[in-house]
């Protein structure tokens, strides 16, 4: 197990070495554009991953925090505002609503949580939209400093920073007492677990990384409607990728991030977004037939040799 | 703001609040029976208003009339996505069933959204017949003849729907099913159809409900979300168990997002019907939903 293990620390690192020398080995702005966005979906399917997969909450208002981080950026590296530091309170101002919001949501059980965050969500894209109606452009000197290599080794960081995080939560006491509640919340309850406490928790790590994706997206994009990232097409991307990938697992937010992008590139040619007409179809299939995405499918054909020989 | 401004602005909403009322009783039939939550529910809604839209369209059918043609089509869409997707979470305790199918409803709607783009663009489409800009005055008050006629056959839906819930065999064992299915199937009712005829049912009043919006108003392919949440939030109102109940809640819906209009201004109705729905949501957490 040990040796597993460390093999697939191995791999991972071995990864993330030759991601963090992709800029260096091409300069092509659209693979890196796809490396960018493949991390930038790393980071907010592992986010949503947090709240859903380990301590079973589903929130359908995830986009408003990735929004939320997206504004605050926004005007703050405008108004001058350090990049870095602008992306950390980003990622604070998210975290803290996620604080506010979570236990007044958290009375909501189970599908009524996931309507009642959508309405929440909603509520904020149309307040934007009707407030700030207009698209929000970089100044032109930023735009001529603007480094695209940049912004990509912010999204390899940000990306394995949620990674490692998702897999310290998952290993702690506390990582166990989510998955304690998502199994059965009165049991959980019964044998110790302070129930609303592990949610929040797991809700302000979600909204927090969701916070920093939505910054770095500001960070990214010269110009976008300021409405834009509260869109619920967030919430769903991140919803998608992380059940076809494989919900409550470490990897599958990485493999569902990378499935998505590459199948969306391959569908471009037409003008109609097709790939979410078979993501959807394919999210279908793994909630009625797959519960473990992507990920079990690996794990199962793997495993089919060493019984073969057993028998 | 005259006096006659605001009772305009109140006939519309009702106008409005009707098919709320006539998309929320399908949403609302299907919770209460099945225990399933069916969030595609507005994208029935969309297909139904293009079934109709393309039977004007192709073969000059007058959209009405077309119900005889939808209603039965969307029927039978409902019996296949029963039969082939929400079935499957039947065995399924309350909760999980709940989320379950929350998640198929999800899938499903992405898919029938983007599908719809892809076979009829994303453009917006309604039916414009020789009649569609009749206005009928009274006393100095405006009712389109295409929104008054929906407001109609809104309201013989539900009233139809009510009979059939209350006076025939069919009718009472989805109420017995919907009150205590283990105790519904101890007295001999055949628990899966009875499912399975309240999930089309639901799907033949959403594809109503799309057809009278495809006339009064205008549809495209990505309506469906906001569909599902006006039936959502009636339903949260008005509570399950009673269709001329969810009827009125519709109406109340739409008669509070026109008075909030007139006093905050139209970007903003939408928000006062979300907020509405958040409060009920936290002044009884599990719902108004619940019985």
């Amino acid at each position: 197990m040990n040796v597993r293990r460390s093999l697939r620390a191995g791999g991972l690192g071995v990864v993330v070495v030759a991601l963090a020398l992709l800029p260096a080995w091409t300069s092509r702005a659209d693979v890196l554009n796809q490396a960018f966005l493949v991390l930038l979906y790393v980071t907010l399917a592992g986010s949503w991953n947090a709240l859903a997969g380990y301590a079973g909450q589903i929130n359908l208002g995830h986009s408003a925090f990735f929004g939320i981080g997206a504004f605050v950026m926004r005007y703050l590296w405008i108004a001058g505002v350090h990049p870095y530091l602008g992306l950390a309170v980003s990622g604070g101002a998210a975290l803290t609503a996620g604080l506010i919001i979570g236990i007044p949501a958290f009375r909501l059980r189970g599908a009524y949580f996931a309507i009642g965050t959508l309405g929440l969500a909603e509520i904020l894209r149309i307040t934007v939209g009707n407030a700030l109606p207009i698209v929000s452009t970089l100044p032109a000197g930023f735009i001529a400093g603007y480094d695209l290599a940049h912004r990509y080794y912010l999204a390899l960081v940000l990306a394995v920073l949620t990674t490692a995080a998702l897999a310290w939560l998952m290993r702690s006491r506390l990582g166990l007492g989510m998955m304690a509640l998502r199994e059965d919340e009165d049991a959980a309850e019964a044998t110790g677990v302070d129930v609303l406490k592990h949610k929040v928790i797991a809700l302000v790590v979600s909204t927090g990384f969701a916070g920093l994706a939505g910054g770095l997206f500001a960070f990214y994009h010269v110009s976008y409607y300021h409405q834009l990232p509260f869109s619920p097409i967030w919430t769903f991307d991140a919803l998608l990728i992380a059940f076809v990938g494989g919900v409550g697992t470490l990897v599958g937010p990485i493999v569902g991030a990378v499935f998505y992008v590459l199948l969306k590139e391959v569908l471009a040619q037409s003008l109609v977004e097709l790939h979410l007409l078979v993501f959807g179809a394919l999210f279908i299939l793994v909630v009625l037939a797959l519960p473990g995405g992507l990920v079990e499918v690996a794990v199962r054909l793997r495993r089919r040799p060493t019984t073969q020989a057993l028998l | 703001m005259g006096l006659q401004f605001v009772a305009q602005n109140l006939i519309f909403g009702l106008l409005t609040g009707a098919l709320y009322g006539l998309a929320a009783a399908g949403l609302s039939l299907v919770f209460g029976v099945l225990r399933v939550l069916n969030v595609a529910h507005g994208e029935l809604v969309m297909l139904g208003g293009y079934a109709s839209f393309w039977l004007f369209a192709l073969i000059g059918l007058d959209p009405f009339l077309s119900l005889i043609v939808t209603v039965p089509l969307m029927f039978a869409v409902g019996l296949g996505l029963h039969q082939g997707l929400f079935s499957r979470v039947q065995r399924l305790e309350e909760e999980p069933r709940i989320k379950n199918s929350l998640l198929i409803g999800f899938g499903l709607a992405l898919a029938f959204h983007n599908l719809a783009i892809r076979l009829w663009t994303a453009d917006d489409r309604a039916i414009n017949t020789a009649y569609s800009g009749t206005v009928i005055t009274l006393g100095g008050l405006l009712f389109p003849l295409v929104r008054l006629a929906g407001l109609a056959i809104a309201f013989g839906a539900i009233f139809a729907l009510h009979l059939f819930l209350q006076r025939t065999a069919a009718g009472q064992a989805i109420r017995a099913t919907a009150e205590d299915w283990e105790a519904a199937l101890l007295m001999g009712i055949d628990i899966r159809r009875t499912y399975l005829l309240a999930f089309a049912l639901s799907s033949a009043l959403a594809g109503t409900a799309g057809t009278l919006v495809a006339v009064g108003y205008s549809i495209n392919p990505a309506i469906g979300l906001e569909w599902t949440l006006k039936a959502l939030i009636v339903v949260v109102l008005a509570g399950l168990g009673s269709m001329p109940g969810t009827f009125f809640g519709g109406i109340f819906l739409g008669l509070a997002e026109s008075t909030s209009a007139l006093l905050i201004g139209s970007a903003y109705r939408e928000v006062v019907a979300l907020v509405i729905f958040l409060l009920v949501l936290m002044i009884r957490p599990q719902g108004l939903f619940g019985r």
